[in-house]
């Protein structure tokens, strides 16, 4: 009834185009975009901000690299923990080095520095394909690890190996450190995914977004039309890596405040990464950010659920929270192999139509 | 020179016998792949399942104890005191509660067959490799909730401590757990081999891997064949399972050996058995020499960690289908 094309009449190559296509969805993102940035900030405390939204945009970030690099050129990565340290430890040597730079700054060059190691470990895509990749790209994840543990250099000398932010302001407000008002960071974090998840959108339906599409259907075929691998390969691994990059120093800056290496980014991390885009839907942006949000806020609800409701013990609920998750994992992949995102196509053509059936 | 340095031959030799551990882990995920071109991430979760499933029967525990208390409220632990003698439990005891777990994981084999991987036929590699490792979590979940998230202790008897005669004869270092598993493991891959030789199902099997339609189109049921291949894989990963609790403890972090059967398979190939032997030894010893000449001395240590896969993706350079793994013949 709502949900209508009619009316809507493209005049412009532009319209045709269009990310919504019909009024109803850009009047929906927009004003769900409005509510986000202009009145949750008000009602934030330190829980909401620091259980619920952080964690949710800093791994829809890595989920929308990922994304980029499995879901739109078919390269598989087991290596997004490593990526989300080297952009953690960068943006400490940043913060550390070169004290006057603002939290906007070193974020973006921590992923650029991050886009810089993943063109070095995507070099091997060139040669090694499907699993071979994915097993050759856990060489980055624990090889970056074990470096960040190991060499003093990374984390300053500090005698417990960890690293801590110091505070570092944008605005004249602080976004990192011990003194953050929650609506800050939460808008920070939120201003840096609505921006970047905006430019994926554009890269990837864009000449460079086709290249990778061409490479992941058939990377021989493609080479033979005209797209040149080695670019679209590494390019792909250093767009990932960059996002990546990005989402490991939002995670160490502005969530957490401190990391340890083996702690913070174990493989776990990257099978995560790698969940949520396959629930949230592989080549799709809205994909990555509902995967994102499914996979972080799964624990924070069955923790509510079971042992704040229902008053169940932490380790039974643990336990039980594990089995589920893969029990929700597998169930997802049998009913819809396509994601979150491919349920949502199917709900909107049946919402077209509703509520006559042809 | 090197050769003559006995410390030398001692890191062989415990690299060589490391490397039978991981081959034991990658040699279930071989038989896996080969016959259903799943990517079985949960190999390692299976071989921790079946060390603990044997560990609480050996223990007489009760299975789910901790829920059962929690739902009824009352204190029970064992159901059952598990017979010993001055040695620790009796060897017919031992046999039976190996027969049973393997039972279990043949039972096992058939759920995951029946309720994941048969509505997942015809899907891409990737997705049926993402529910192997959701498969991994529920193993793991369950694992934890019947027998407890502590650190078990398995005992079946199998011999302890460093080899006395070698000791003898030529001052070298050598677990004779590590010899054992080393015996184990031939006699396992010479088992596999006659099993997929000689036997009417070890040919369908091997039907079924060259050519998923033809084998169908000839009369072989695809479910059987998976049921067998997987039930073969949990046998595989309870002989992982003994070998490593036995070594290390029955813990959460044995599932993570599969990581290191990892590049275990890349570098054997995904596809070959010979390849998973040859594979472990090669990672064994390397990363064993790699630690103790470079590693130590000039770099942080520990570099045991990544040098498995650093030297896998090498490698994979210059042959991207591994030591055994068949031609990679690509078309348009």
């Amino acid at each position: 009834m709502l949900y209508r094309e009619a009316g809507e009449f493209k005049t412009t190559y532009q319209a045709d185009l269009a990310t919504f296509p019909i009024s109803f969805d850009r009047w929906a993102f927009w004003i769900a975009t409005a509510f986000a940035f202009l009145v949750v900030p008000w009602f934030l405390d330190d829980y909401w901000s620091e259980a619920v939204f952080l964690p949710f945009f800093v791994y829809a970030m890595a989920a929308l690299g990922l994304n980029i690099l499995t879901g739109y050129c078919g390269q598989v990565s087991l290596g997004t923990g490593g990526f989300m340290a080297v952009g953690a430890y960068a943006s400490y040597k940043l913060m550390t080095g070169v004290p006057w730079l603002d939290m906007a700054s070193i974020t973006i060059l921590s992923g650029l520095i991050a886009a810089g190691v993943g063109i070095v470990f995507g070099l091997p895509s060139l040669r090694i394909k499907g699993f071979y990749l994915a097993v050759a790209t856990l060489a980055a994840q624990f090889f970056l690890i074990w470096m960040f543990n190991k060499w003093g250099w990374f984390y300053n000398y500090s005698a417990s190996g960890q690293i801590s932010a110091p505070e570092r302001t944008m605005f004249g407000l602080a976004i990192t450190g011990a003194e953050t008002n929650p609506a800050v960071t939460y808008l920070f974090a939120l201003g840096f995914l609505f921006v970047f998840a905006w430019v994926a959108r554009n890269l990837v339906r864009g000449r460079i977004g086709r290249s990778w599409m061409a490479i992941r259907d058939m990377d021989i075929a493609a080479e033979i039309i005209g797209v040149n691998p080695l670019l679209s390969k590494l390019s792909a691994f250093a767009v990932s890596s960059f996002y990546i990059g990005m989402a490991g120093a939002l995670y160490f800056a502005v969530w957490k405040g401190a990391a340890e290496g083996t702690e913070a980014f174990p493989i776990n991390v990257s099978f995560n990464v790698l969940f949520m885009i396959i629930i949230g839907g592989l080549g799709s942006i809205l994909g990555s950010l509902v995967g994102a949000a499914f996979i972080t806020l799964l624990p924070v609800f069955f923790k509510v659920a079971l042992v704040e409701g229902m008053g169940w013990p932490t380790d039974i609920a643990q336990h039980i929270q594990v089995i589920l998750i893969g029990g929700i994992i597998i169930g997802f992949l049998i009913a819809e192999p396509h994601g979150i995102a491919a349920l949502w196509r199917t709900a909107k053509e049946k919402l077209r139509l509703w509520p006559f059936p042809h | 020179m090197i050769f003559a340095d006995p410390f030398f031959w001692e890191v062989v030799i415990s690299g060589l016998l490391a490397g039978v551990m991981y081959a034991l882990v990658a040699l279930g995920f071989v038989l896996i792949f080969k016959a259903s071109g799943i990517f079985n991430f949960a190999q390692g979760v299976m071989a921790l399942f079946a060390a603990l499933t044997l560990v609480g029967g050996l223990d007489g525990q009760l299975p789910f104890a901790h829920l059962i208390n929690w739902v009824l409220g009352t204190e029970w632990h064992h159901w059952y005191d598990p017979p010993a003698d001055e040695e620790g439990a009796p060897l017919w005891f031992v046999l039976l509660c190996i027969s049973l777990t393997t039972a279990g994981m043949i039972g096992l084999a058939w759920v995951v067959v029946r309720v994941v991987f048969q509505p997942l036929v015809n899907q891409p590699p990737i997705i049926l490799f993402m529910a192997t490792i959701g498969l991994a979590f529920v193993l793991e979940g369950l694992g934890d909730l019947m027998w407890g998230a502590n650190v078990k202790v398995l005992d079946v008897g199998l011999p302890n401590g460093p080899s006395d005669t070698i000791i003898d004869a030529t001052g070298m270092f050598v677990e004779k757990l590590e010899i054992s598993a080393a015996i184990i493991a031939v006699i396992l891959v010479t088992a596999l081999t006659m099993f997929s030789q000689y036997t009417k199902m070890g040919r369908a099997l091997r039907a079924v891997a060259d050519d998923h339609q033809a084998a169908l189109s000839v009369g072989i049921s695809l479910e059987t064949v998976w049921w067998v291949v997987w039930s073969v894989a949990g046998i595989v990963a309870l002989v992982a399972g003994i070998m490593w609790g036995a070594k290390s403890g029955v813990q959460f972090s044995l599932s993570l050996i599969a990581l290191k059967a990892l590049p275990v398979l890349m570098l054997g190939g995904f596809t070959s058995i010979p390849g998973a032997i040859v594979g472990g030894l090669i990672i064994g010893m390397g990363e064993k020499l790699f630690d103790f000449y470079i590693g130590v001395p000039y770099l942080a240590g520990a570099t045991e960690n990544w040098f498995a896969y650093v030297l896998a993706l090498a490698f994979l350079l210059f042959r991207p289908q591994g030591l055994f793994g068949e031609r990679i013949i690509e078309r348009v």
